[in-house]
């Protein structure tokens, strides 16, 4: 208590007015979540009370735990397999997309660059329309279902990994690549042996990153899915979220939390220890936290 | 230099994927948008036949847009103006929040800020519809804030926080799109150089004057940034005010145009009312480029 006192008025100290604001800002952001885990191990029906502890939302319930009603575990291996895909396509098509807009010169580079970005200032629910609109009018042999939705989630993260990679690949500078080209290598080897090695944290971080907007994507998958088959978490927690008589919805939010957490700390672990080896120096989380601030540079 | 445009020709043909990608997949739909805007409906099945051929656009469904829009106290121009204020109101309490916060982790982090920073890059990792669930929670008749709210004495009665009520709306659009505008801002508070602000203080200014004249007219391209990044997706918002409400007299232009295009009749108005919005963006992105040049040639100037 003295302490506190101490601190308080202590006028050389971080200024005691910011100080109190952040950490309020930090328990408003997460308290709500904290008790929105806690209510999904409820024992009774409420999702406003707490009614004691069990797993009956999870797994307990017979009809109307996660693991029993199809229409909620559908909906986590929806989400699970469409991150995987958005990350597997995204990835790889956005490295070469940010290597090539970089470092091409010619005509037509400018245009491809503005296209990239517009992506970015697009608004989901624009992007959700023309999506929908597409595959019911023209590009039919595209129907909605998973394949509409995961051509949603990588159109809408490729810039994504298109900022990350080009902020890595501007700080990296042109010497290598062209150091690599005098001593005889063409430009695919340059690339190969040269650049992408110095890419790596880069692309690791691409990676979490389009995970995380795929797992959290509510817009595009709802315009896009076909039924309650192809529903994922966000969407199942709206249509549910108002009206939901049990908890389950709580339940299935925490495992998709779970998850998502799961894979961005261990994306995140494995990102820190490849920027190590590629010498990156400082404070990773500062680093990792800015990743996506190139546009404003 | 011989072998440089054959090299070019190499990246082109790196990029070359992707591009076509997002000619396939964002260009084109963009375009079948406004083809099933300016098209027509089957008279039977109702549903769009969008024109594909420019000179046979039929301006019917833009016209009856334009006119609710622009007809004072008609519907469309309800839920603009109301929009337009929610997205006002939420951006200003927004950056109210942002700013102090990160502007603290920014300069006072310290020792504390890889964890601060942790906690402010959480809620990327927590799904928006998650966030607003808590917040349905909690905001139920017998919900935890109506407790809270009992107990001090604030309210005599539980109030009904989720019967179409705009604050419920607006402080959910705050909660959820707030984290988007803090990481922005310190990303560009950070990099402020110090000596500048040491600079004001030996020449005398206070703290506060230094903070007047130096760091906030240097942050101004940072704030406007942050506006952008989180106005834009506001303006497409449907789920909030649904959730958080539910009720026609909180719903935004994202809510008329879920309706319109996934109710499944008058699709052509709901795709010329994406246009309409889409152009006003761009209205306001224009605003934005042009103020960012000023801000930034007044700071070199």
């Amino acid at each position: 208590m003295r302490r506190l006192r101490d601190w308080w008025s202590n006028p050389w100290g971080k200024p005691r007015f910011l100080v109190l604001f952040t950490a309020l800002y930090l328990v408003w952001s997460i308290v709500p979540i904290l008790i929105a885990i806690r209510f999904s191990f409820n024992e009774g029906r409420s999702r406003s009370t707490a009614q004691g502890w069990s797993l009956r939302w999870y797994s307990g319930d017979p009809d109307l735990s996660v693991l029993h009603d199809p229409a909620l575990s559908t909906a986590l291996l929806q989400s699970m397999r469409l991150a995987a895909i958005a990350v597997l396509v995204t990835v790889p098509l956005g490295v070469a997309l940010a290597v090539g807009l970089t470092r091409w010169r010619g005509r037509g580079a400018g245009t491809s660059r503005a296209i990239s970005l517009a992506t970015l200032v697009t608004p989901e629910i624009v992007m959700g329309t023309a999506l929908f609109l597409v595959f019911v009018h023209l590009l039919t042999f595209i129907p909605l279902g998973t394949v509409a939705q995961a051509v949603g989630h990588i159109t809408f993260s490729l810039v994504f990994v298109v900022i990350i990679v080009r902020g890595r690949l501007i700080a990296i500078g042109p010497e290598y690549e062209e150091a690599a080209r005098d001593l005889g290598a063409s430009p695919l080897q340059a690339l190969r042996l040269a650049l992408v090695p110095m890419l790596v944290p880069a692309i690791v971080a691409s990676a979490i990153v389009v995970f995380a907007i795929s797992m959290d994507d509510f817009v595009i998958s709802q315009f896009l899915s076909s039924g309650t088959a192809t529903d994922t978490v966000p969407v199942r927690i709206y249509s549910t979220g108002r009206t939901a008589p049990t908890p389950a919805v709580n339940a299935l939010a925490t495992l998709a939390l779970a998850f998502t957490l799961v894979v961005a700390v261990v994306g995140y672990l494995l990102w820190r220890a490849v920027r190590a080896a590629r010498g990156g120096t400082g404070s990773g989380m500062q680093e990792f936290a800015t990743l996506d601030a190139e546009p404003l540079r | 230099m011989p072998g440089s445009k054959r090299g070019d020709a190499f990246w082109a043909g790196l990029a070359l994927p992707g591009v076509v990608w997002l000619g396939l997949f964002f260009l084109l739909p963009l375009y079948v948008i406004v083809c099933v805007a300016l098209g027509t409906v089957d008279p039977i099945f109702q549903t769009p036949r969008p024109e594909w051929n420019p000179l046979a656009w039929d301006t019917g469904a833009f016209e009856f847009v334009l006119e609710s829009v622009f007809t004072s106290g008609a519907a469309f121009q309800t839920v603009f103006v109301r929009t337009f204020f929610y997205v006002l109101i939420a951006t200003a309490l927004s950056l109210l929040v942002a700013y102090p916060v990160a502007y603290f982790v920014a300069r006072y982090g310290g020792r504390w800020k890889g964890l601060l920073l942790a906690g402010l890059v959480a809620p990327f990792f927590i799904s928006y519809l998650m966030r607003m669930l808590a917040w349905i929670n909690l905001l139920q008749d017998d919900g935890w804030v109506n407790d809270v709210l009992l107990w001090i004495g604030i309210l005599d009665a539980p109030r009904a926080w989720l019967d179409g009520r705009a604050s419920s709306v607006i402080l959910g659009l705050v909660y959820g799109y707030v984290p988007f505008m803090i990481l922005p801002l310190y990303a560009f508070l950070d990099r402020i150089d110090r000596s500048l602000l040491e600079a004001a203080r030996d020449l005398g200014a206070s703290p506060f004057q230094a903070f007047r004249l130096v760091t906030l007219p240097l942050s101004m391209p940072a704030i406007l940034a942050g506006i952008v990044i989180i106005a834009l997706p506001m303006f497409g918002d449907y789920y909030t005010p649904n959730l958080l409400s539910g009720s026609p007299q909180t719903s935004m232009i994202g809510n008329e145009i879920y309706l319109y295009i996934k109710g499944g009749q008058q699709i052509p108005v709901g795709a010329a009312l994406v246009v309409v919005l889409m152009v006003f963006l761009m209205v306001l992105m224009g605003y934005y480029i042009v103020s960012t040049a000023r801000a930034q040639r007044r700071l070199r100037g």
